[in-house]
């Protein structure tokens, strides 16, 4: 679909598009326009099925192409946004692109109806064919659609309604699965173009540190050596007819750092930072009900406990990379990138050119997580760098050291939860307190009213529809005190609802313990109000056999949490052998209510996959700060889960209608704490201080 | 200059000896279907067959290898993405992002051929390339499947020779 240069649009004056989200070809290819951008969590395909579903077209026919944020400023935003984060990607624009493929379809069955002069409600459709029964007369949309693109949009456009879908719901095969299967699959890294230069870059590894000085001359004459330069202040270059040339080039530069206020910054500093915030009088509170601290100074029993979550970097397989290439009239940059208009202002801004002198080229993502989202860093830099060499196409390639110390990290974060319960063992009074860092504080400051990161909450939300927390309380206070180490944050996959469903259902098993009450049970009690988080967790329940004995040596665990519009729950079924300690995850039931399901298949997939993301974290995963810098350097010392690790996970995907849940992200959550209560289970060990691996479970 | 014979091809390889075979294929050759994602064979994402073995390209130097050695990368483990692996990968839509999946394949398609019916141990030892989308059930569904097929024309083989067929 994507080679290295893309092509204008698949239209020209023979052949107009029905509007912005479809375009017929006399052969019968169907074109569908998606604005969001694919990473591997099915958007495309998913995006694809709607429109296709309202258009009645043929499937086997469809073809995507991804508007370019450049025809998407020219055009008025015409697409909308293009931002692809939030679980946002289908339950964002869900409604205008069905509205989009419905309206072509109703554009042409008018021309075909227009053409036999008969009336619109005398023809149905399927599969791109138009039949007028009556005349028994038919055409195929190939045909029409010339004559359609030149009707106006239909004023009344209809949707169906969910329980009529054929295309969408269904576990219908990926678009793009092909590429992927034999290399011919461009990614960023890949991308070829006459006269182009690699380039390799070192930016500081001390955060907020500068150059001072290094000595160019000194690898100049190296082979393939085109030009060493500075890179805005803290970055050094290195420009080479090949990469790998440039890369070797850069690591034998000495570069001599200043390296500025955070230097002697550790993890232990930053920890110290969090601790105090725990009790600090300067938290700003979300949810709160009733008054906890009151409850909480007269209750019978007192459970008490602080948690803690650390940095984490998104290690997307695909490191940042970028080819840019600049004149004084234009800059062109092709990248993986989560969001086009971001992407675009950001080449625009460091270009110093307007945004309608430039464009981005969005190539396929080898993973995002977030990365590639809010910040365009690697776009600046290698713009930056084309800009000392106008015409000449220079593709900046990160090294994994590189990417691995130059993230935008999960958000560091402590969290102290006080419950109180009366004597009857019911739980009356429910403090927690989040310490720790901000991401809003850094990249979107103007979303942050009166002290209060709405993102911090996420799960834990008082109400409405994006992650309320689904236990009753009467006498409720989650509170945040803002602590923020000088370690560039960023949204990693599933953000704070990760560590915010660890606090949360790691606590309420301790809960659950303190008062000698089964784990589900006390959660059924608390969600008696919440039938959608109750579902999903008696869903994973039952699945998962909790009223019978679990196979022996086994030991199971339970969360739940809503978040990015979803209902989420897993049941964890873990063994530790207590002679080595080695944990073994065997099985994880996991259940997701997104309200509505486009494709289950690769909702499957994202379960799945969320599954490894969030593991990851909580078994292995942190990056910690020495001397102002990340210690961690690549997959030797920031290790993930892989296929021996892997459990067997069982998705139940139960959409109960009437919402649009993200899929990409809720799940992520729950795996890690379901996890951990099942190793509590299994050996009276309670996982406070993450990720495991500081830990021993041995006997 | 060193010769490398590549996907059946005798190519000329231009590059300094301590250039990985990762980046000789990448620039020198164009073959970007093998990846870059760690540099330290950590990750796997460059893993191409050499005499059939399993070899994770980013930390092979140039000047260990000659034109005796048999390199087949993701571009020529088929024509047309007709090997068992790809064909079982493709029915289970095993990518999500894809950026792995190169490596993923070459060593599936290794270990098939060493052991043509991986047990999951078997499949947890060999296969310990990384994914960060967290394809690996469908990879491991997706093994067992081509392992099936592998079996099933082998089967077919065995017949027709005991039938005596040519």
């Amino acid at each position: 679909m994507v080679g290295f240069h893309v092509p204008a649009l698949a239209q020209d004056a023979a052949h107009p598009e029905l509007n912005a989200w479809v375009l017929i070809q006399p052969d019968e290819t169907v074109i569908i326009r998606i604005a969001r951008s694919e990473m591997g969590q099915g958007t495309l395909t998913g995006l694809a099925q709607l429109v296709a579903e309202e258009l009645e077209c043929d499937w086997a026919r469809v073809k995507t192409e991804y508007p370019t944020p450049g025809q998407n400023l020219a055009r008025n935003r015409v697409w909308k946004s293009f931002s692809t984060g939030g679980s946002q990607g289908v339950r964002g624009s869900n409604d205008y692109v069905r509205v989009g493929g419905a309206a072509a379809r109703l554009m042409l069955v008018q021309a075909a109806a227009d053409e036999w002069k008969v009336p619109t409600a005398e023809c149905t459709v399927a599969k791109g064919v138009i039949t007028h029964k009556p005349s028994g007369r038919s055409t195929s949309y190939g045909k029409v659609a010339a004559a359609a693109a030149k009707l106006a949009p239909p004023a009344d456009v209809k949707l169906k309604d969910p329980r009529d879908w054929t295309l969408a719901g269904k576990p219908m095969k990926r678009l793009d699965t092909r590429g992927k299967l034999d290399g011919s699959q461009i990614y960023g890294m890949d991308l070829h173009m006459p006269g182009m230069l690699n380039a390799a870059i070192r930016d500081c590894p001390v955060f907020g540190g500068k150059v001072k000085s290094f000595d160019a001359s000194s690898i100049a004459a190296k082979p393939g050596v085109k030009k060493v330069l500075q890179v805005g202040d803290s970055a050094v270059a290195v420009v080479a007819d090949t990469w790998w040339r440039a890369k070797t080039a850069l690591e034998a530069l000495n570069i001599v750092w200043d390296e500025g206020p955070n230097a002697q910054t550790s993890s232990a500093d930053v920890a110290s930072m969090l601790k105090a915030g725990l009790d600090a009088d300067d938290a700003v509170a979300f949810n709160s009900k009733g008054d906890a601290h009151a409850a909480l100074k007269g209750v019978a029993h007192k459970v008490e406990a602080v948690y803690s979550c650390p940095h984490q970097n998104h290690a997307t397989m695909e490191v940042m990379n970028a080819t840019a290439r600049w004149t004084p009239e234009r800059c062109e940059v092709w990248t993986p990138t989560q969001n086009g208009d971001a992407a675009l202002a950001a080449t625009a801004e460091a270009a110093g050119l307007p945004p309608a002198q430039c464009e981005v080229y969005k190539l396929h993502l080898g993973g995002g997580f977030g990365r590639r989202g809010a910040t365009h860093d690697w776009v600046h830099q290698a713009v930056a760098i084309a800009k000392t060499m106008p015409g000449t196409p220079v593709k900046l390639i990160w090294t994994r050291e590189e990417d691995m110390q130059h993230g935008r990290y999960h958000p560091v974060t402590q969290c102290k939860l006080t419950a109180g319960l009366d004597a009857q063992g019911k739980l009356t009074a429910l403090h927690m307190r989040i310490s720790g860092q901000s991401i809003l504080a850094a990249l979107f400051p103007q979303n942050i009213k009166n002290g209060v990161d709405p993102a911090v909450f996420q799960g834990l939300n008082p109400g409405g529809t994006e992650g309320a927390l689904g236990y009753a309380v009467p006498n409720l206070l989650v509170d945040h005190a803002m602590r923020n180490p000088p370690v560039p944050p960023g949204f990693w996959r599933g953000v704070n609802l990760n560590q915010n469903a660890i606090y949360l259902e790691c606590f309420i098993d301790e809960v659950a313990h303190a008062a000698k009450r089964d784990p589900l049970a006390l959660r059924r009690e608390l969600l008696a109000g919440s039938p959608k988080h109750l579902a999903v967790l008696n869903a994973v329940a039952e699945k998962a056999g909790w009223d019978k004995p679990a196979p022996k040596g086994r030991h199971r665990g339970l969360a739940q949490i809503m978040g990015f519009g979803s209902y989420v729950a897993a049941c964890a079924e873990i063994s530790v052998n207590a002679k080595t300690g080695e944990l073994k995850i065997h099985r994880i039931v996991a259940a997701t209510d997104p309200g509505h399901a486009v494709n289950p298949q690769q909702i499957q997939a994202q379960v799945e996959g969320s599954f490894v993301y969030g593991l990851s974290a909580a078994l292995f995963g942190e990056c910690t700060l020495k001397n102002g810098r990340i210690e961690q350097s690549n997959f030797s010392d920031y290790p993930v889960v892989r296929m021996e690790h892997m459990p067997a996970v069982e998705t139940i995907v139960m959409p109960s209608g009437g919402f649009w849940g993200g899929v990409g992200e809720p799940t992520i959550a729950v795996a890690a704490p379901a996890v951990l209560n099942a190793i509590f289970a299994a050996t009276g060990k309670r996982i406070r201080d993450l990720p495991l691996s500081k830990h021993s479970l041995k006997a | 200059m060193v010769q490398l014979n590549v996907n059946g091809r005798l190519r000329d390889c231009d590059a300094e000896g301590d250039t990985p075979l990762l980046w000789v294929l990448r620039e020198q050759l164009g073959l970007t279907g093998t990846k870059y994602g760690c540099g330290i064979a950590q990750c796997g994402a460059c893993t191409v067959h050499i005499d059939g073995q399993p070899t994770r390209s980013c930390v092979r130097p140039l000047s260990s290898l000659s034109s005796k050695e048999k390199i087949v990368t993701i571009e020529g483990l088929s024509a047309d993405a007709t090997h068992a692996v790809q064909k079982a990968w493709n029915e289970l839509d095993v990518p999500q992002c894809g950026f792995c999946q190169s490596g993923m394949i070459m060593a599936a398609a290794a270990l098939l051929k060493a052991k043509p019916r991986p047990t999951d141990a078997d499949i947890d030892a060999a296969m310990t390339n990384i994914c960060r989308c967290g394809t690996y059930n469908r990879v491991r569904a997706a093994i067992h499947l081509a392992a099936g097929q592998l079996q099933r024309k082998s089967i077919a083989i065995t017949i027709q020779t005991e039938g005596g067929a040519a």
